[in-house]
Formats: C-alpha cells, sequence, structure tokens
C-alpha cells in the first residue's frame, strides 16, 4: 500500500469524523480482542445521500459485509468497498448502545468523578460527530460495526460472537465517492463483557487506484456492477473531480 | 411463530379505509388507539414507519427495535422503539407470524441496482412515503423529508436470514385475511407506501390493496 496520507489513534470509547476522497483507502486496525468500532457515511458533496443498511444487504443478499463486499447509499451507488479484510464478519443490523443501555450495563460514571473515563454510549457518540455537519437524529442511519458478529438462528433469535475480533485485524475500505465518515468507538450493544471496557482502534488513510473492469468487488454480483456504474456517473474520466 | 388474534370486532372499529395496491397512507393515532393492517388478498408487502407525533425525529428505529428484543423478527409482543429509545407501539395481535425489518424501502435507486438501469422509472415505495411527505399537512410541512425516513417495517414480507448470514427475499408466508395489529403507545404518525413492486416475490408479482381499521378512543 502506499504511503499514509494521514494516521489517527481512536481510544476506546471515543468518536471522530473525517472526510475520505474517491481514491483514498481508509485502514482501520483493532487494537484489542473485542475493538468494535462503529461506522456512518454520507455524500460529502449532498449530506442527505447516507449508507443504506437496509439497501447493502438485499442488493448483496447477505446479512454480513466481508471483503469484496461494498456499501451503497441511498441513492443506488457505491460508497466505498471492502478491499481486505481480515477477520470475516462485521455486523450491519445491530446499531449502537445509548445511555440508558451503558448506565443500566456499565452503571453510570460522569466526567466530573471519571474526567476522560466517563462513560459514553455509540448514539451520543455519533450524535456530537454528526451536528458538527449539520446533521441530527433523523440522520442517524443504520451504522455497519467493524469487527463485530452477530449471527440469527432459524427463529431470528440473534447471538453475539465474542472471538471475532483479535489485536491487529484490520478492514480496509475504498472509498470510490467523496464521503463524510463518522466513527465510535464504543462497545458494541450486545457485547456481553460486563464490564465498561471499549477498545481503541488505529485509522491509516492511504491513496489507492481507482478500481478496475475486473475489480473483485465490481464483479462480486451484477447488482454491484450496476451500482458502481451509478457512482462512476458522477466522477467522469478526465473531468476534475 | 406464534398466532395471536385480536379481540376486536370488525363493526365496532372507527375507522376503516382501503389502500390502493401501489399508495401511499398516512395517519395520526391517538395514544391507546389499536391499528389494524389486513392482508386483503395475501403476500402484500406494507412498508410502514412510525413516528412520535410530536416528534418527527424520533422515526421507529430497526436496530434498536431488533436489539431490544434479541430477534430480528417482528411479531406479537414485540415493542417497537424510536430512534431516541422511545416506545412507540406494540404489536398486540398477528395472524401471520414474522414480519421483515431489514429489507428496507424499494426505491428507484435501489430498482437500478437490484434488477437494472433501465427499471428507474417503475413506481416504488420510496417515491410514495417522499410523496406522502410532501403533502403533509401545514403544521408538519417541512418538518419533514427524505431525512426522516428510516429503515422501515415490512408486514407480511418473508426476508429470511440464514445462520451463515445469507438474505433473501422469499415468498410470502402471509395470506388472505391475516392481519398484525399495534397499539399506539403515544399519540403516532403512521406512514406507509402499499408496496408496487414487481420485480421479485415480496407481493407474489402482483400488488394488491390491503385495508387498514382502527379502535380505541377518537382523538380531538
Amino acid at each position: 500500500m502506499s504511503d499514509t496520507i494521514w494516521s489517527e489513534w481512536v481510544p476506546g470509547g471515543a468518536h471522530t469524523s473525517f472526510v475520505m476522497r474517491r481514491g483514498t483507502t481508509l485502514r482501520v486496525t483493532a487494537q484489542g480482542p473485542g475493538a468494535n468500532a462503529s461506522l456512518v457515511l454520507y455524500n460529502y458533496e449532498q449530506l442527505t445521500e447516507s449508507y443504506n443498511m437496509a439497501d447493502t444487504l438485499k442488493g448483496q443478499h447477505t446479512a454480513f459485509i466481508t471483503e469484496h463486499h461494498v456499501l451503497y447509499s441511498d441513492m443506488g451507488r457505491v460508497m466505498c468497498s471492502v478491499t481486505a479484510d481480515t477477520c470475516g464478519w462485521h455486523d450491519p443490523f445491530c446499531g449502537l448502545s445509548d445511555r440508558a443501555l451503558v448506565n443500566a450495563k456499565y452503571g453510570e460514571a460522569r466526567f466530573q468523578q471519571h474526567r476522560n473515563d466517563y462513560h459514553r454510549n455509540g448514539a451520543d457518540s455519533l450524535l456530537n460527530e454528526l451536528a458538527k455537519y449539520g446533521l441530527g437524529v433523523r440522520d442517524l442511519v443504520a451504522p455497519l460495526n467493524l469487527f463485530s458478529r452477530v449471527t440469527v438462528d432459524d427463529t431470528g433469535a440473534m447471538q453475539f460472537h465474542p472471538d471475532n475480533a483479535a489485536a491487529k485485524d484490520y478492514v480496509d475500505l475504498r472509498f470510490e465517492m467523496h464521503c463524510l465518515v463518522a466513527l465510535t468507538t464504543c462497545q458494541h450493544p450486545l457485547d456481553p463483557v460486563p464490564a465498561y471496557a471499549p477498545q481503541a482502534v488505529r485509522l491509516d488513510c492511504h491513496a489507492s487506484a481507482l478500481p478496475g473492469a475486473d475489480d473483485p468487488a465490481r464483479t462480486r454480483c451484477p447488482e454491484n456492477e450496476r451500482a458502481f456504474i451509478n457512482t462512476e456517473r458522477m466522477f467522469p474520466p478526465g473531468v476534475a473531480a | 411463530m406464534s398466532i395471536v388474534e385480536s379481540p376486536f370486532r370488525v363493526e365496532d372499529a372507527v375507522y376503516r379505509a382501503i389502500i390502493p395496491a401501489g399508495e401511499p397512507f398516512v395517519k395520526t393515532l391517538a395514544a391507546g388507539q389499536h391499528f389494524r393492517i389486513l392482508d386483503l388478498e395475501g403476500n402484500q408487502a406494507v412498508d410502514t414507519l412510525f413516528y412520535d407525533a410530536d416528534d418527527p425525529q424520533a422515526c421507529y428505529s430497526a436496530v434498536d427495535t431488533i436489539r431490544a428484543q434479541g430477534n430480528i423478527y417482528l411479531t406479537a409482543g414485540s415493542r417497537l422503539l424510536s430512534k431516541r429509545g422511545d416506545l412507540l407501539a406494540t404489536i398486540t395481535a398477528d395472524t401471520c407470524g414474522r414480519h421483515d425489518t431489514l429489507g428496507g424501502a424499494c426505491s428507484a435507486e435501489s430498482n437500478t441496482v437490484r434488477y437494472a438501469l433501465e427499471k428507474k422509472h417503475m413506481h416504488s415505495c420510496r417515491d410514495n412515503f417522499l410523496l406522502a411527505l410532501a403533502h403533509l399537512h401545514a403544521d408538519m410541512e417541512g418538518a419533514m423529508s427524505k431525512r426522516n425516513l428510516s429503515s422501515n417495517i415490512n408486514f407480511f414480507m418473508n426476508v429470511p436470514v440464514t445462520p451463515a448470514g445469507g438474505l433473501t427475499f422469499e415468498d410470502g408466508i402471509s395470506a388472505a385475511g391475516r392481519y398484525v395489529e399495534l397499539r399506539a403507545e403515544r399519540d403516532l404518525l403512521v406512514l406507509i407506501s402499499n408496496c408496487p413492486q414487481l420485480n421479485n416475490p415480496c407481493n407474489a408479482y402482483n400488488p394488491t390493496p390491503v385495508e387498514v381499521l382502527l379502535w380505541g378512543p377518537v382523538s380531538g
């Protein structure tokens, strides 16, 4: 991979946001077992266009995300492609913790007593980031929970798998359009660990080549081929993006 | 799957309406009212969103609802939560057995992805939702837009997820005369698209009308 353009250490329980341009790849690396990074995406040129869990799942006939899957927007475009994945499963349908869940599970821990170790929750963390761009509760879409695995049985009952990711596991997201990214490292809402123990992740941004005609994310299914066409119509070759 | 029948009689309903195939429907529900959606001809997907009538940002949240109940399907006893974590409605009766939370709505754009670029101009649930929001009455006008849409419930739709993580749209498990009924736990706005999709089995390739009925205290 090319030289790192920027890096950010995101401590456990923290939140951050940034812009990823078309032609760059974000590597997210878990720093401990049980890491979780909840991520939402918006078209940076039109923030009402967002990552869409339902369209992503039904378009690719999957209830989880791994290598060569893509994330669709609600406008039928590929926002980013998963070009590498060492852990094999990322959860798209369990959402975020909120204040009531964190207080019930881990107890209340406020800033006055605990300073920056106070207990944070996933929903408020992403709302904090979204508010910086004029977005609010209604814009908070179902996130992708990187490094977390939840399966369902034949009755629909959900099961969390605590051993899905280890330290140094990483996932590469190649951005196919300019995206606002908001991310939090709060624990997964179904994480059974009884302690408030969110793990850190490291972010590394690299330049990356645009996908060719034989790109494995593009050719994974005909749906992805068409969603790439929808994205690439916004970026005609030879026209400055 | 458990089947729970309603104690309410059709002749006691305070409101009844038919939603023709492929059309939107909007109505406010008062806290305590019971709202039934009746599958008249069978296997008709009914794309539905609920909002706190006093807070249009507090839309039904699929992920909070399924995470809290530990199951991805809705049925009798399911408590529908909002994006703020508040209880919007409880499913009190269900003669179908289970309903989809993950499939979302069809849209012109997702039709281009799922079927063919040329399918863009077929009618879709999101066009129904958007037009219904555009024509809301004056005190809600401008308060709601595409940003207020969220992953909706698909009543009567069958989207099984396998233990290995596969997800498909399958033939329906509903039939003519089956219904689902909810109790409004606060004043609600309900937004429905009676799905016009012709490209997959969610409507048995033949969209049909549904009926909605209401029991309980009449507001105002």
